[in-house]
């Protein structure tokens, strides 16, 4: 059964699966629709904010300007000195007197003494003055275009560094709700793409900016200087270039639009089919994702070789217009140089051109339209760049996690008891959807209590509430009398130790990943959380034992043995309080009947509280709380429970789906 | 590497036109200085007398307009080509590689893995694309515009024409430097890209352990490490272009001013009436030098472009080269339909690695007559999953061999063993679509009484009438909006559609409740009398009437009887068993 390309383009349209992200602090945040004009009136702000991150290099990018000047003003006068030596050469010499000339002459006097035993003839001498001068610029020139790269490149990558290090630490203040509604990729997205392009703009394209516009306004005071009327010619191709060149970009924004749209749907599908490609062998379902492949696949070529085709026609069409204009004013030239000859027009005259200012003129009539060409690239490059660090920037503009309160006290763990108490509270992810609705509980030091009931019923809200990921909108939690709100939150989340269900490793050793809660934590002691986590036999199994690396989120262990290393995590904190979120949920029953005496051991003298799929973890807690639409609707122990004959009941003896 | 010729033969005609018109271009710029030259040369005339006059000068300007108009249309045209040929080529090598996917075993998309895959099919095929793009118009315009600006050259001027001789070697000299010094770095440098973003993925998928934890000042300095590192290195390889880029120029300018030193004095000798080069032809000779050495440049950029290309050629080239290492070639009879169902494993051995030691499955032997319940309990990594994969072919055996209904596997065709084979993964997946879509995935021809009962066997027609729209309904990509229970149910009635010979349930009614469970259980009976079943567990509940328990340990078969035989009999099934129940009767 293979579907439509209609259907499919709707399915995987791009950006389809990606939600929206809330602007600031989460739904219910303010400024969540600031409109389009808001958004382009920030970008004056947010112009102002990159270049504060150049602010540091303020000195070495005044030196950069200045190198950028001199190189591109070099290189304009290098050009235009050959005028005067093809003229001397040839012997046009032009009745008008002009700069080029004067410089040239003036060279010669200075190598006069020099020049005098070489036996030249007096052409020859200012041919090699012409020469010695135009080094001299070339020089020049060179110089600061390498001291500029190489200022430049360095301001460039210390910003950069500067900024993605911000962004980072930023990120690392940001409560969990933003996690919640970003997806890693997008986050992702901020650090590679969105920061690469501002890498761009800063180290090449407000130089190129800057120097294509120096270029344009000095090609066209040189031609004007060399040839007012065959000027006005160049110039009459300005607006054909403009009209043309973003009429074209705009054609070939819309066909590229098309295309990432067609790109975005092949992509998608094949994320989506890959990921399920099993599947797809075991229902012998092959063809039928080839055909949907193929119609997809033939969509994005056909929108793919239109925008590559005009994207790629923007080169030869502004080139070959150049070109053109470079004829136009090669015959037109010729005419004026002709007609200079020969005396018709007047050495002195304005239209008087010689054969060197013909030479110089067609080489500023066929470059003419570089620097609009760059200009115009530049210029979609640093839309890109500012839209990106508008986006990077609103990430640095979001609220941090509440700061602690002034007087926030920092108990130190072997202070707390961990006598947890939970008065009425109250709590909704949104304002308007509470999670948990007047949620009483109470632990004394080193109870264990177990939260149970369906997903979604509130358990990991619970348990998130406690160590602050999230504060509560109602009602207090206090440990050992002080409510948590005053007491500082990196002592109160040291306190709170976790296990959760899906925790994920780091690129490092195993050693490493025990260790990450408490880094001054020995060899020994590790080994004996893992032992106490049942994990250290199949850690000795591992090619490197201990100092196996991990990589790729641990790939190469399974999904109990990440767990066992989560517990191992959890067995070497010393905190009071400790979470275990399903924690041996992909652990087999019999390993889990194996670690049951090291949990034992983990939860002695702790507040435990304990969220479980597989209620036969439960049963020896001082108390089980029964949640459901994020109410407590039963609580008492084990056998008390199941007496009642209620949910909890019906949940142990499978009369109900748990999930 | 594959033979890249196949997904050019289609376009032969954009890939040999798309060159030839950037050759016009490449004629025209090319011919265009010279025809500047002539114009000063012959119509001004470096005295009056000599001039031919200003019908010579139009007539030379309105040849070069025209050209002009034939290097737009070339390149016009070359773009166009350029874009046919490059997403044609990278069109249809997209096609293949997604179609040699289709026929991967499990081993071969392991491999892999399927992010990598994502990536080969995606950003790869995109970077050849452009690779081919610019190949196409590059390819000959570089190379052409620096044998013709050479010839052009030497045709003025032979004497001048010298100069390039010391150029050159100084020019490749750089491209070398480029190439052997400047790569490595790039490639150092991406390497560092690559460590920055593991740091922020982990950073972010970890974020409830950072923060509980408290490490965020470490992560903070951890990234800080990784930032550095990829500045300095991003420093050490931009260095080798900033020091390039002067050198270049003096090199460039060099061979100006050199020419313009002889040829000037060659033209002042043409003045003064001697032997000489005339004013004209020394411009248009500039003009090709400074053509010779851009294309050079060119091709330094165009070197730099290829090594990523080559990069990603060879990772696509790997899938389209991967041999599926499961096929029915050597299938005695293809056409062979299961009709029975009894399956026997004989000396089964199997392991992931071909050179690992650790065996999964160790001499399996059993049969599982045609009709009856199989369970299969055992602790996770036991080797139950990679047992009943051997069924369907998913994975071959390393020795010994399957046989349904008396014949080896192998000897099946592929399409039709599967066929007969209704399997449920433990790591499924729907789709996005409707209920109906997925469900249809068992059987696309099942008439919508037929798939309605398939799912009432499943235990799933209550929720989905329940559903938005019933059967229309909407499951979202990964069926995130379904519950576990629920998606786990419609996956089963997905494979019961396929009224298959075989079923195998490998742990999928974990997430179901016990009573649902027994319900579904009771239909197999009932409904599916005919089908042999295995089904695989964490719950000893939901094998225990099954007409046989096989239970695994290490990839060893330690026992196979009926729930209370293995009670008494089998140590590793009292434990299992004891472990859930505490003693208590299930």
């Amino acid at each position: 059964m293979v579907r439509s390309l209609e259907e499919l383009k709707k399915r995987y349209s791009y950006g389809g699966s990606v939600k929206p992200l809330p602007m600031r602090g989460g739904p219910g945040g303010r400024g969540g629709r600031g409109g389009r004009r808001a958004v382009s009136g920030e970008k004056g702000k947010t112009v102002s904010r990159l270049l504060s991150y150049l602010g540091a290099y303020k000195y070495r990018f005044i030196a950069v300007f200045i190198c950028l000047f001199l190189s591109t003003g070099a290189s304009l006068i290098g050009s235009y000195m050959q005028k005067p030596i093809i003229d001397r050469v040839a012997g046009t010499v032009s009745g008008k007197s002009e700069f080029g000339d004067k410089a040239i002459t003036k060279v010669v006097e200075i190598l006069s003494p020099l020049t005098g035993g070489l036996g030249l003839s007096e052409n020859a001498v200012y041919l090699l003055s012409g020469i010695v001068m135009l080094a001299f610029i070339y020089i020049v020139a060179m110089v600061c275009t390498y001291i500029q790269s190489k200022l430049l490149i360095g301001i460039s990558q210390g910003a950069i560094r500067t900024m993605r290090n911000d962004l980072f630490a930023k990120v690392q203040t940001l409560p969990l709700r933003f996690h919640d509604q970003t997806t890693t990729g997008e986050t992702m997205s901020r650090f590679t793409n969105d920061i690469d392009n501002i890498g761009v703009m800063f180290d090449s394209t407000a130089v190129s900016l800057v120097s294509g516009v120096v270029t344009l306004i000095g090609t066209f005071l040189l031609m004007l200087y060399v040839n007012p009327l065959l000027t006005l010619v160049t110039v009459v191709f300005i607006p054909v270039f403009t009209l043309g060149g973003s009429k074209l970009a705009k054609k070939s924004s819309t066909y590229y639009k098309a295309q990432q749209a067609a790109l975005g749907s092949v992509n998608g599908y094949i994320e989506e089919f890959v990921a399920g490609q099993k599947v797809v062998k075991v229902f012998n379902h092959e063809d039928e994702c080839i055909e949907e492949f193929r119609l997809l696949n033939n969509e994005l070529k056909d929108k793919q070789t239109k925008a590559m085709f005009f994207g790629g026609i923007m080169g030869p069409v502004m080139g070959n217009i150049s070109k053109m204009s470079y004829a136009i004013t090669a015959g037109l030239g010729g005419v004026l140089c002709y007609l200079t000859l020969t005396g018709e027009i007047g050495a002195a005259s304005m239209m008087a051109l010689t054969i060197g200012g013909l030479t110089v003129f067609v080489q500023y009539a066929n470059q003419f339209a570089r620097p609009i060409n760059e200009i115009s690239m530049q210029m979609s490059n640093i839309f890109s760049a500012l839209a990106g660090a508008e986006r990077v920037f609103k990430i640095m503009d979001l609220d941090p996690e509440t700061p602690d309160d002034p007087d926030a006290s920092d108990m130190q763990p072997e202070g707390i008891k961990g006598h947890v108490v939970l008065d009425d509270v109250s709590f909704g992810y949104l304002p308007d959807k509470t999670v948990l609705k007047h949620i009483s509980l109470y632990a004394k030091p080193g109870q264990k209590i177990a939260l149970v009931g369906s997903t979604g019923a509130g358990k990991t809200t619970i348990t998130n509430l406690l160590n602050r990921f999230y504060d509560i909108q109602s009602g207090s939690i206090t440990i050992d009398g002080v409510d948590i709100k005053k007491i500082k939150r990196s002592v109160l989340r040291q306190n709170i130790a976790m296990v959760l269900q899906d925790t994920h490793l780091f690129t490092a050793t195993v050693r490493e990943n025990i260790r990450y809660g408490r880094p001054d934590a020995t060899d020994k002691e590790v080994e004996e959380a893992a032992k106490t986590a049942y994990a250290h036999s199949f850690i000795m199994r591992l090619e490197n034992g201990y100092d196996t690396m991990i990589e790729g989120d641990g790939a190469n262990l399974s999904q109990g043995q990440r767990q066992l290393l989560n517990i191992a995590r959890a067995a070497l904190s010393k905190a009071p309080i400790l979470v275990l979120d399903e924690a041996t949920s992909s652990v087999d029953t019999r390993t889990e009947r194996h670690i049951e005496k090291g949990m034992d051991a983990i939860m002695e003298d702790r507040t435990t509280f304990v969220i479980a799929h597989r209620l036969s973890t439960v049963r020896n807690a001082n108390a089980i709380m029964v949640l459901e639409h994020g109410e407590i609707i039963e609580r008492g122990d084990h056998d008390e429970l199941l007496a009642k004959g209620g949910r909890y009941y019906e949940l142990y003896t499978g009369l109900k789906e748990l999930d | 590497m594959v033979k890249w010729s196949k997904y050019v033969k289609p376009y032969t005609s954009a890939f040999i036109l798309g060159p030839l018109c950037m050759i016009v271009e490449v004629l025209g710029e090319v011919v265009l200085p010279k025809m500047l030259g002539s114009i000063i040369n012959s119509g001004v005339g470096s005295d009056v007398a000599a001039g031919k006059g200003t019908a010579f000068i139009i007539m030379m300007a309105v040849l070069m307009a025209v050209t002009a108009v034939l290097m737009l249309l070339g390149g016009v045209g070359g773009a166009y080509f350029g874009a046919k040929g490059s997403v044609g080529f990278a069109s249809d090598l997209r096609m293949d590689a997604y179609t040699k996917i289709q026929s991967f075993s499990f081993a071969n998309i392991d491999k892999f893995h399927t992010g990598s895959l994502v990536t080969r099919l995606t950003n790869d095929i995109t970077q050849l694309q452009n690779f081919v793009n610019m190949l196409l118009r590059m390819f000959l315009r570089t190379p052409g515009m620096l044998i013709g600006a050479i010839i052009m050259a030497v045709s003025i001027n032979p004497r001048l024409s010298c100069v390039l001789l010391l150029v050159l070697p100084v020019i490749f000299i750089v491209i070398y430097v480029v190439v052997f010094v400047g790569f490595p770095r790039f490639s150092k440098m991406q390497v560092k890209i690559d460590a920055l973003n593991t740091t922020v993925q982990e950073n972010l998928t970890n974020v409830r352990v950072v923060k509980s934890f408290v490490s965020e000042d470490r992560e903070n300095a951890k990234f800080n490490k990784a930032s550095g590192e990829l500045k300095d290195a991003g420093l050490s390889a931009m260095n080798v272009m900033i020091i390039m880029q002067p050198f270049m120029m003096l090199v460039m300018n060099a061979t100006v001013l050199t020419v313009l030193w002889f040829g000037g004095n060659q033209v002042i000798d043409f003045i003064n009436g001697k032997l000489g080069m005339e004013p004209g032809d020394l411009s248009a000779f500039l003009t090709y030098i400074n053509q010779i050495l851009m294309s050079l440049l060119m091709v330094t950029v165009l070197f730099v472009q290829s090594s990523r290309a080559i990069a990603s050629g060879r990772r696509v080239s790997e899938v389209i080269k991967e041999e599926p290492d499961i096929n029915d070639i050597a299938a005695a009879y293809k056409d062979k339909e299961i009709e029975k169902g009894e399956i026997r494993f004989e000396n089964v051995s199997f392991r992931y690695y071909k050179n690992s030691a650790d065996k999964v499955l160790d001499n399996i032997n059993f049969t599982i007559d045609a009709g009856t319940t199989v369970g299969i309990v055992g602790s996770t990594g036991c080797g139950k999953t990679t047992l009943v994969s051997l069924i369907p072919r998913l994975y071959d055996t390393d020795e010994g061999a399957v046989y349904i209904d008396g014949v080896n596997v192998r000897d099946y065709g592929l399409v039709s063993l599967r066929d007969g084979i209704g399997m449920v993964l433990q790591k499924n997946v729907l789709f996005s679509g409707s209920v109906e879509d997925n469900l249809r995935w068992g059987d696309g021809d099942a008439s919508d009484e037929e798939v309605k009962k398939a799912a009432e066997y499943a235990q799933a027609d209550g929720f989905i009438t329940e559903m938005d729209g019933g059967y229309a309904a909407d499951i979202v990509q990964g069926g995130q909006n379904v519950s576990g229970g629920q998606k786990q149910r419609l996956c089963i009635a997905r494979a019961l559609l396929k009224k298959p010979k075989i079923l195998i349930l490998d742990d999928s009614t974990s997430a179901v409740d016990t009573a649902t469970e027994a319900r579904i259980r009771q239909s197999f009976r009932d409904d599916l009398k005919d089908s042999t079943k295995i089904i695989i567990a964490q719950r000893i509940s939901s094998v225990i009437e099954a007409d046989k328990i096989v239970v695994m340990n290490d990839g060893r078969i330690t026992g196979i009887g009926t729930h209370d035989e293995l009670l008494k009999s089998n140590e590793e099934y009292r434990e299992i068993y004891y472990s859930q129940t505490d003693g208590r009767k299930v």
